[in-house]
């Protein structure tokens, strides 16, 4: 292995943070390093080594080390690296864009939702298409919640609907129609091949045929999915990892008190 | 049960949970006695030969018993009308379904003889094809006494990348680096297809689709790598959701190892009518049983919905019932591919001292199955570094409590489905742990009046509880309840009742008798 223990490489770069040329850090400010893994299409081998090298220089990275390579099958190869990244980004710059709303306990929403809405909150979710995955819109939903967020069920001022997996926009509309929904909750897990974005782009546009869109606060939520990407689509907000049932009930009861009260 | 337990448990008790776990099967096992469904008669025309699709690629056997169904008489059994169209027209029963498929054949029509003569007409095809399924289950022998398997627990690894051809690539790559069963999952959706889709198959979300030639592909390739390590590959697939003794019936034909094979887990989680699941599980299983298959049951998924530590014992109670119904449809115990791993906040504390108990209990409770031991999912979160560390120590209770097949837990769940480097890490850190612990289970003991033992005998009692309700109230009712993962499903609801028929005069289907007692 390379280096040892202690670190020999010189320093000889400016160790001054500046966030307009931002890089990774690994023990010394503006030192780049970063971990890679992967695996190349060739025999193990020296040669598989210096390939591993050779991407990682054009991938942007100075004195490219394969610290570790293990063959996994015939003419496959899989190396752990180290490098330190050449490129840098502008953080002052950056804009990302984030649901608007304050993130509320459940009994600070409950309380909001009794004095501005003055009734309980219909939410319709599900996750649809041929998604199997229940975990998400469980989490939101169901009465537990998920690492010790309540999900919106337990919400007094809320009535949630959890349709479970593998519903049908058709039925997921239907539904939403026959209970008065004041906001939908979609949940997508499986997002391979871009399954997801067919599918969350069809709900919206059947919603829209229908009519239906303006009348409703329209959720998406996943692994995968951001604020930004769920905009893109159509969707009033998205939720990604590390959102729970606090968030989303929040946002709905704010986005409701200002559609309703203006 | 002459083994003294670990965990000080008491084996009266246990005894007095199997009885009433007993009662509760038996009351299933009455309902299904009188139903037949779509796709078991599918089956039976997969079993006697009928195969391939029509122009418009709608499986024969669908457009068979379809034709039945539509006319009204498939409570008759297909077998019926295909043995009595044999014997007016002489053809094959591949060569009827072809012509019901062009529109050239009405078999409902054609006169009707003794049911006698009909039932001597169909048995050449009957046992043309148990001679071909105890085939595959002699050729599964002779590659277990010829070049022999891995130890347990088995290393259990998935596949999915939707194309078969690049399955077997990363099937191969998998089995060359220790793993001892191959999963190939199957594309989201498939278990709502009331049809099994043919050919090899090259798209899929999620997993590939479980077809006929994709198992045919896969097996080829399972065994020519297990011939060159000299280990028997199990190559495992789904017979679950609305095709059920479908593709148990495939899977017999083209010698798969293993099969998921849960009704409960269907009715949960995919929403598939409670009656329809376990009239088509009594068969799937029949089949399963005859052909050396190992089924798997998904209870271990129940505490991803349900809470792990209040809800353990459902899983107990559940495994129960799974293996009482099991015995009904003739399956060894040794074929018991049990599932109870615990999907508890790894942010608990001792909760790996909970988990070791149970998963000692359910050791103790079916001596004899291959319990099938799965690392959680729900709790992985993307942190892949504390996840491989959440798999090993999931790897450690497997060794300890000689867990039957391990399905290997992948540091990037929930991030996309498995790299070939993922494999590899999740294969080395088993095989590190089994061989680094391999004799802990018989060097440990359990502290008497400890968090262990404990638990365990918590656990059984409260199962006790629970399947003495469910025994007033009947499993239906249980499911109406929402007692299994927090989820509820009414006896009339969700998808596939009306592929539910009442079994007619004429019915009769000597697969059942004849694999039972293993023709």
């Amino acid at each position: 292995m390379s280096g040892g223990l202690y670190s020999m490489d010189q320093k000889d770069f400016d160790q001054t943070l500046d966030l307009t040329k931002v890089k990774p850090y690994g023990d010394t400010m503006n030192d780049g390093k970063t971990q890679l893994s992967f695996t190349l299409p060739v025999p193990c081998g020296d040669e598989a080594v210096e390939a591993a090298k050779q991407l990682m220089k054009k991938m942007g990275f100075d004195n490219p080390q394969v610290v570790y390579f293990k063959e996994l099958t015939e003419g496959f190869t899989f190396v752990n690296c180290y490098g330190a990244c050449t490129h840098t980004v502008d953080y002052t710059t950056i804009h990302v864009p984030k649901v608007e709303s304050t993130v509320w306990s459940m009994q600070e929403t409950d309380d909001f939702i009794r004095e501005h809405i003055g009734r309980k909150i219909v939410v319709v979710g599900a996750s649809t298409g041929t998604d199997a995955h229940t975990v998400g819109i469980d989490a939101i939903m169901n009465m537990k919640g998920y690492a010790g967020h309540y999900g919106i069920e337990r919400y007094d001022m809320f009535d949630a609907l959890n349709m479970g997996s593998q519903i049908p926009n058709e039925e997921f509309i239907a539904k939403a129609v026959e209970l008065h929904a004041d906001a939908l909750l979609v949940s997508q897990t499986v997002t391979q091949k871009d399954v997801h974005i067919q599918n969350l782009t069809e709900l919206i546009e059947m919603l829209e045929a229908e009519g239906l869109r303006d009348k409703l606060i329209v959720v998406c939520g996943g692994p995968r999915i951001t604020h930004e990407l769920a905009k893109e689509l159509g969707y009033d907000a998205g939720f990604g990892a590390n959102t729970y049932a606090d968030d989303v009930a929040s946002y709905i009861a704010q986005e409701l008190d200002r559609r309703m009260n203006g | 049960m002459t083994e003294k337990s670990k965990l000080g448990l008491d084996f009266a008790q246990v005894a007095v949970a199997k009885q009433l776990a007993k009662q509760i099967a038996d009351q299933v096992q009455e309902f299904v006695d009188g139903y037949t469904t779509v796709t078991v008669e599918r089956t039976l025309c997969r079993l006697i030969g009928i195969d391939g699709i029509d122009e418009n690629e709608v499986p024969l056997p669908n457009r068979v018993v379809d034709a039945l169904h539509e006319a009204g008489v498939l409570s008759q059994g297909v077998l019926y009308f295909m043995g009595n169209a044999i014997l007016e027209t002489s053809l094959a029963p591949q060569a009827i379904a072809e012509r019901i498929s062009r529109n050239e054949l009405d078999v409902t029509s054609l006169p009707l003889h003794p049911l006698p003569e009909i039932q001597k007409a169909i048995q050449p095809y009957i046992e043309q094809c148990l001679t071909r399924i105890k085939g595959n289950v002699a050729k599964r022998n002779e590659y277990l006494n010829t070049i022999g398997e891995g130890p347990k627990p088995y290393l259990y690894i998935i596949v999915a990348t939707g194309n078969i051809y690049e399955d077997v690539v990363q099937a191969q790559a998998g089995a060359r680096q220790g793993a001892d069963v191959i999963a190939v999952i199957r594309t989201t959706g498939q278990s709502l297809l009331d049809y099994v889709p043919y050919g090899a198959t090259t798209e899929g979300f999620g997993g590939t689709f479980a077809t006929q030639e994709n198992f045919r592909i896969m097996r080829k390739a399972l065994d020519e790598v297990g011939e060159e390590q000299g280990r028997y590959i199990r190559l495992c697939n789904y017979c679950s959701g609305l095709c059920m003794p479908e593709i148990a019936a495939m899977g017999a034909l083209e010698r798969l190892d293993v099969m998921l094979n849960d009704a409960l887990y269907g009715i949960l989680f995919r929403d598939i009518n409670p009656q329809r699941t376990l009239i088509d599980q009594y068969f799937s299983r029949i089949i399963n049983g005859y052909a050396g298959v190992i089924i798997n049951t998904g209870e271990d998924n129940y505490l991803t919905t349900a809470d792990a530590v209040e809800a353990a014992h459902t899983v107990l109670a559940s495994d129960l019932i799974n293996e009482q119904l099991a015995l009904l449809a003739g399956l060894p115990e040794e074929q018991m591919g049990l599932g109870h791993a615990f999907e508890m906040d790894p942010m608990l504390e001792n909760g790996f001292l909970l988990e070791l108990a149970q998963a000692q209990m359910t050791r103790e409770i079916f001596p004899k199955a291959t319990l099938k031991y799965m690392p959680p999912t729900k709790f992985m979160t993307g942190n892949i570094f504390r996840g491989h560390i959440q798999d090993a120590l999931f790897n450690i209770i497997g060794i300890w409590t000689h867990q039957g097949i391990q399905l290997l837990g992948m540091p990037t769940e929930a991030i996309h489905t498995p790299f070939m480097s993922d494999r590899y890490l999740s294969i080395e850190n088993a095989r590190y742990i089994f061989n680094d612990m391999r004799s802990i289970g018989e060097e440990m003991e359990f502290r008497e009046g400890g968090i262990c033992r404990e638990r365990a005998k918590t656990v059984l009692n409260n199962a006790i509880e629970l399947l003495q309700q469910i025994v007033q109230e009947g499993l239906f009712t249980a499911l109406e309840k929402g007692i299994f993962g927090d989820v509820k499903r009414p006896k009339d609801g969700g998808k596939g009742l009306a592929g539910v028929v009442t079994k007619g005069d004429n019915y009769f289907n000597p697969f059942i008798k004849m694999m039972k007692e293993r023709w």
